[in-house]
């Protein structure tokens, strides 16, 4: 079955199977690349929304040495709180971009209306979705790192914990983010609602790059950074699907 | 032989129970609070450690516990109206919130107190005050986002599943000074083990806890009311409730 580009490739696909045969046409790995591949093509084409976030972090990061102390000794210590939070707070900034504009445009309706399990749609949505915003971060963090004096054994913790911990933001920040996907003006109040749960993880990825700071063994927190990234993918999809149904009323 | 129990799903069933009850909860309500304030402020003897101090225990966990036990009895009655569909279960998760919210503060606050005199401070950030602090904050979401809605069935659901999911807040509340070093005590009160708090203290204690649970559900009948008059104004029996026309509106 041919799979052709634009935003009704899946409708399409699914409506001529369901005059073919009583099974849907795509498999799930197909129906995930399908999901995956179309939204990360519309979000690198307006990466300039994308592209807020990251900046807000590089802002984030600045803000500080101006604000509290330039001196090397200062910035070594608070460095793994300070790229934390702000790679936290550059999450919440993101997170409107997942599901405002295609339930503006009836795509989320479209989705909701197909005979494929909505929570694995939503995983490939939110894959893409921290691809495009997650990975920014993960990149610039060591490079903002070093204008923090942070040592090399550092470093590396550091964006190894953010490789771990971005992707569990995203997929918390869209439960957030499907639950207000239809408010106006819910900007601070999604911040809200998810950040308590996203403390598990700037608590454990803040500790894992203190403990490689101070010379002694990260692995604990980064054996739970893990776990909350496996309890996570298997967990949120379910949640963030029942609540895009509340919203796409 | 169940029809008792179909009964309390249906709103004017409910509002009348309700206000039958609500005297008869709140009643010995404060009662218990009566005995319970004189037995821990005049008969408890002071603590051999921190003197007459350690009173305001009298009212600082009966409060956390009431914080975390609303969390939960929201988060369940928002799922059971998910779940069943039941609109008068999201009814009474609407009404827990703000009940829940006033505990959770008035236990940081009286911790606060507490502390100051005690640990030399006001505030610290270990596990069990800062998820503490995490309910006050996962209960204002609640309320915020129910407050963001205009259909108020988008309302019930998006804030359930929210409830739902910050409900495993309440078991690291609960364990955080077992699983993790705490400047807060450890658990005085445990469902298999002799409590390690004194018997002419602790009766006091276990009197404010019950008076201030029936005071919670006494107080949540009367919100539940008032909540269920709000979304069935229009039904014929909310109607005749408004206009003072039924012979139970005196309730």
């Amino acid at each position: 079955m041919p799979v052709n580009s634009g935003t009704e490739a899946t409708a399409g696909t699914a409506a001529e199977a369901e005059t073919d045969s009583e099974a849907p046409a795509l498999g799930l790995l197909a129906l995930f690349w399908v999901v995956f591949e179309r939204d990360l093509r519309v979000g690198l084409r307006r990466w300039t929304d994308a592209s807020n976030s990251a900046l807000f972090f590089v802002l984030v990061v600045t803000l500080f040495p101006l604000a509290l102390s330039p001196r090397a000794e200062v910035l070594r210590t608070i460095a793994p709180g300070v790229l934390w939070i702000a790679a936290l707070l550059a999450t919440l900034l993101s997170l409107h971009l997942l599901f405002r504009a295609d339930l503006e445009d009836g795509t989320l309706e479209q989705l909701l209306t197909l005979p494929y399990p909505l929570g694995w749609m939503l995983l490939a949505k939110t894959s893409a979705h921290w691809i495009i915003t997650g990975i920014p971060l993960v990149v610039m963090a060591p490079i903002l790192a070093i204008t923090y004096h942070l040592p090399a054994n550092a470093l590396g913790v550091l964006t190894f914990s953010l490789l771990l911990g971005t992707p569990t933001l995203s997929l918390l920040g869209s439960i957030g983010a499907a639950l207000t996907a239809g408010l106006r003006g819910a900007g601070v109040l999604l911040a809200f609602i998810v950040a308590p749960l996203m403390l598990p993880v700037l608590i454990l990825g803040a500790r894992a790059t203190d403990l490689a700071l101070a010379g002694a063994d990260p692995t604990g927190p980064l054996y739970l950074l893990s776990a909350l990234l496996v309890l996570a993918v298997s967990l949120v999809p379910v949640v963030a699907a029942g609540a895009i149904r509340v919203s796409a009323d | 032989m169940w029809t008792w129990f179909y009964r309390l799903a249906s709103p004017p069933h409910f509002y009348f129970l309700a206000g039958k009850l609500s005297s008869w909860l709140l009643i010995p309500a404060i009662i218990l609070v009566v005995i319970g304030t004189w037995g821990g402020l005049v008969l408890a003897p002071p603590d051999y450690q921190q003197g007459d101090a350690f009173r305001i225990i009298y009212v600082h966990v009966p409060s956390a516990y009431l914080s975390m036990m609303v969390y939960v009895t929201m988060a369940l009655a928002g799922a059971i109206g998910l779940i069943w569909r039941i609109k008068l279960a999201h009814a009474v998760a609407a009404s827990c919130a703000p009940i829940g919210a006033s505990f959770t503060f008035a236990a940081l606050v009286t911790g606060a107190v507490w502390g100051k005199p005690m640990w030399g401070t006001y505030w610290e950030w270990d596990p069990r005050l800062t998820s503490e602090l995490i309910l006050l904050f996962l209960y204002f979401g609640y309320m915020g986002l129910r407050g963001a809605f205009e259909d108020i069935n988008q309302a019930d659901r998006a804030s359930a599943i929210l409830a739902i999911a910050g409900v495993v807040n309440v078991p690291i509340i609960h364990f955080s000074v077992i699983w993790w070093a705490s400047l807060h005590q450890g658990p005085t009160l445990s469902k298999l083990e002799v409590p390690s708090i004194s018997g002419d203290m602790l009766w006091p204690l276990l009197t404010m806890i019950l008076a201030f649970t029936l005071f919670f559900l006494g107080i949540l009948a009367m919100r539940v009311r008032g909540e269920v008059l709000e979304r069935e104004f229009q039904a014929r029996w909310a109607q005749d409730v408004l206009r003072g026309a039924s012979p139970m509106s005196a309730n």
